[in-house]
């Protein structure tokens, strides 16, 4: 789990790496990706013709690969990346390889201190968690989630073979939801969104039993109510409670085990989200035709955009961001039904200091990267940036960004904004 | 002309166990249900309003090529579909249903051809595409366009394409172009590019050179561009066609949130006329947005801007005379006509317009999901479109034999008219002449 109490949150800028190192001799170096905590920036890099290696603060390391794709760092700070060896592909997490090798892999997931990656191996599909493979593999699979302890994951799976343009056979329902390998007995046409309780003991999904019905199945049993259109469930903390944003008459409403709680009175209504002591649920919504907002508790904010994303919750859970998109393609971020000053070529996803009274994000204009705390631009312009993080008083900020081939992480002061 | 009599009727299992399934009763209050809850004040005005003129006749590609057979005109098709459905309240037979089927999903394009002629401005169309909503109500939807629709619904593209399929097939691209220009990428996954290159289904399954022209354009142009690695790259849309509006906000929500979760400014999508549809008039508004949440560039908009900008520069253009198709979707539709013929004009020594043109295209018949509704009704979109086998005959007998159409259902469509009709035509993509005929200054030699 992160722990950014040993983080360095000595004020002033570090200059961490000078990209020209991953650049130098190499064919191209593709995209740097960076640690949370700021230390290490890494990025795939074209060695040779048909060769590629990581570059880690400026380290080739010894391993080259036939091809490395999805780079990404965990909450942790590990680096995890997918390589191919010898027509294999690996999982390379701080460029170790897991010791299996597969067809193919994708969609690497972090939860928990975990890694899992979906898997084709002999064209069957699953799942691979911190290097073990599922001992079930599927014709199909899909719609991978990782719970939050690290370990469990579902997905969609086929679990009987289907020829070609068998639509009767498909309309019997041929999709199931396995939990770490292991297939619910129920079958549905479709399964989407599966998603894990707090306690990982329980999933929820969504699922469509014919064509025109749809519902949400926890642990295999379905809801007592079918519906138009359902999107995707989510689990209130604590309990097994399953709330999802339900279709009836044309109008969406939140359901919670199937009895309606929020009236169906919304044009648009996704991404539930409930805040971690499960008092607060707040959702994307619409309040009419191209009319977007947030939702708490069944309320909007007053203010509504053509278009909402990235909802993220306070750390009480009690305020939220969400970026904006306005009218001309440009975007802002409103915070608490307030949408900060300022046009933006784009906003990206925000983040809240611990205490929930700052928000930072980095923002885009003109092709220069500004990080913003509560609306206003935080120490200086990069040619790209990365997502903030706030120290765990929420006294200052971490900066990071690249300029000309400069990477650097800066620690700023966050108490005046 | 009696509503239970119907004499072309074609045999496909979709549409035949789906109405052996069917009661009166089923039908009758599945229509009441229909009309209750869905359709509204526009399908009753229309249908109150028609007066039955039939000036929309001459501006349907079925009804010229059946030699004014009435039944096969726009007005003949709604009189014989829904408007026994609504004067009679939904009483109909199960036979009745496979008629309505039949018509509207392999008869008609919903090209909207007919509305620019209609004097009152009734959207046949969209008559035509309730029809197909209320036999995809009742489970009554051709064999294959249903296929691909569950397709959608399980994979989120319409091929089957798995989900490791989907990037294998970049990254194969990406190795072969890579002999011709070295440094080329397909980026995968990156957050905040400028672009978002979408496609569909049907090119990493059996037309992968497109992706890799496209890569090699892209990469020429030197554009900040990315490709998500993950569900929601397919723009296309069958559900849309089938009727099942509930898979199509699905997956135009899939589609956009993919993009939105890139951060990218602008999705730029490729030669596809239905999917262009589905993205700026029909899924995006079914999820509640009023325009698209993300800017969607078609490939005609797009080729127009790196052309003009000087992004891309052609160092030949493609020798002898072509034509150009206007696809319904993109110029009907949405206005780019003169986009398009700034393009070919770039691209072609010479373009000899076909007759009629621009918004007054005839269809290629195989929009609308009628290709998508299998081999059964091939010979239905081949003799249905004897009127744009005129059309090309018209401007092959002036020199053209090649037809550029920037849609991936329209060279379907023309193909079968092409080899049907014997004009002995090439069709081509505006990536395949672009790619073929564009300076390569970043190509080894």
């Amino acid at each position: 789990m992160q722990d950014r109490s040993n983080w360095d949150w000595d004020p002033g800028k570090r200059v961490v790496l000078d990209t020209a190192k991953c650049s130098e001799g190499v064919q191209w170096m593709e995209e740097l990706h960076v640690s949370p905590d700021g230390e290490t920036a890494a990025a795939i890099c074209c060695t040779d013709e048909a060769e590629f290696g990581i570059c880690v603060n400026g380290d080739f390391g010894e391993d080259r690969y036939e091809k490395a794709i999805c780079p990404t760092f965990t909450p942790e700070g590990k680096y995890v990346a997918l390589v191919s060896q010898d027509m294999e592909w690996y999982v390379s997490v701080d460029r170790e390889l897991w010791p299996e090798g597969y067809g193919f892999l994708w969609n690497i997931m972090v939860n928990g201190g975990g890694v899992a990656v979906a898997v084709q191996q002999d064209m069957q599909y699953g799942m691979c968690v911190n290097g073990e493979t599922w001992e079930n593999l599927y014709d199909n699979a899909n719609n991978f989630t990782f719970g939050p302890d690290g370990k469990s994951v579902a997905a969609a799976v086929q679990v009987e073979p289907m020829g070609q343009a068998e639509i009767f056979k498909f309309q019997s329902g041929i999709f199931s939801v396995a939990v770490n390998g292991e297939p619910w007995k129920e079958q549905f046409v479709n399964v989407y969104t599966p998603v894990f309780s707090d306690d990982c003991a329980s999933v929820a999904c969504q699922v469509r039993r014919s064509l025109y019905d749809y519902t949400i199945a926890v642990d295999g049993k379905v809801w007592n109510k079918n519906y138009n259109c359902v999107w995707e469930p989510v689990f209130k903390p604590g309990t097994k409670d399953v709330f999802a944003p339900v279709r009836i008459a044309g109008k969406w409403g939140m359901a919670a085990n199937g009895e309606l709680q929020w009236e169906n009175k919304w044009t648009q209504l996704w991404q539930p989200q409930f805040s971690k002591d499960g008092k607060n649920l707040w959702a994307i919504g619409a309040t009419g035709f191209g009319k977007f907002t947030v939702v708490k508790n069944n309320a909007p904010w007053s203010v509504t955009f053509p278009v909402v994303t990235d909802l993220v919750l306070s750390h009480d859970g009690e305020k939220a961001a969400a970026i904006a998109k306005k009218s001309g393609d440009k975007y802002t971020l409103v915070v608490n039904g307030s949408a900060w000053a300022g046009d933006y070529d784009m906003i990206f996803p925000p983040v809240f200091s611990p205490d929930g009274t700052k928000v930072g994000c980095v923002a885009e204009k003109n092709g220069k990267y500004n990080i913003l705390v509560n609306g206003k631009p935080c120490g200086e312009s990069f040619d790209r940036a990365f997502t903030p993080a706030f120290s765990p008083d929420s006294a200052k900020v971490l900066v990071k960004g690249v300029s000309g081939t400069e990477y650097s992480r800066s620690v700023l002061d966050a108490t005046g904004f | 002309m009696k509503e239970s009599k119907f004499d072309r009727k074609i045999d496909d299992i979709g549409l035949k166990e789906g109405i052996a399934k069917l009661t009166p009763e089923k039908i009758q209050q599945t229509f009441q249900k229909f009309m209750d809850s869905e359709a509204g004040a526009k399908l009753r005005v229309y249908h109150e309003t028609c007066v039955r003129c039939g000036m929309c006749s001459e501006a349907c590609h079925f009804f010229v090529s059946h030699d004014g057979d009435p039944s096969y005109s726009p007005v003949g098709k709604v009189t014989q579909t829904m408007n026994v459905l609504i004067n009679k309240k939904g009483r109909v037979d199960a036979e009745f249903v496979y008629k309505c089927a039949q018509i509207a999903y392999t008869e008609c394009n919903l090209c909207r051809r007919c509305m620019h002629y209609c004097p009152l401005g009734i959207d046949t169309g969209y008559i035509m595409s309730m029809v197909r909503r209320f036999c995809h109500l009742l489970g009554v939807t051709p064999q294959y366009i249903q296929d691909t629709a569950h397709s959608h619904s399980a994979t989120f593209n319409q091929m089957w394409v798995k989900d490791d399929e989907w990037p294998d097939a970049l990254l194969w691209q990406e190795e072969e172009a890579r002999d011709e220009f070295p440094n080329l990428r397909i980026p995968l996954d990156v957050v905040g590019a400028d672009i978002m290159y979408s496609v569909i289904g049907p090119e990493p399954k059996f037309r992968t050179q497109l992706i890799y022209q496209a890569a090699a354009i892209l990469h020429e142009a030197g554009v900040n561009w990315t490709m998500p690695s993950l569900p929601g790259w397919d723009n296309s849309d069958m559900a849309m066609y089938t009727g099942d509006f509930e898979m199509m906000g699905r997956l135009k929500r899939a589609h956009f949130e993919c993009a939105q979760n890139l951060k990218v400014k602008k999705v730029v999508m490729g030669e596809c006329g239905h999917a262009f549809r589905s993205v700026y008039d029909m899924g995006n508004r079914w999820c509640g947005w009023d325009n698209y949440p993300v800017e969607v560039v078609h490939s005609i908009e797009f080729f127009a801007y790196l052309l003009r900008t000087g992004m891309i520069k052609m160092k030949t253009k493609f020798p002898g005379p072509v034509t150009i198709h206007d696809p319904c979707n993109i110029i009907r539709g949405r206005g780019l006509m003169d986009e398009l013929r700034f393009v070919a004009h770039e691209i072609a020594e010479e373009v000899i317009e076909m007759t009629p043109n621009r918004e007054y295209n005839y269809c290629c018949c195989a929009g609308g999901g009628v290709i998508n509704c299998g081999p059964p009704f091939k010979n239905v979109r081949v003799k249905g479109n004897k009127a744009k086998a005129i059309q090309l005959r018209g401007v092959k007998e002036k020199g053209v034999s090649t037809v550029i159409s920037p849609c991936h259902n329209c060279h379907g469509g023309l193909e079968d008219i092409i080899h049907g009709y014997e004009l002995g035509m090439d069709l081509k993509f505006l990536g395949d002449i672009i790619y073929e005929h564009m300076e390569k200054t970043k190509a080894v030699e």
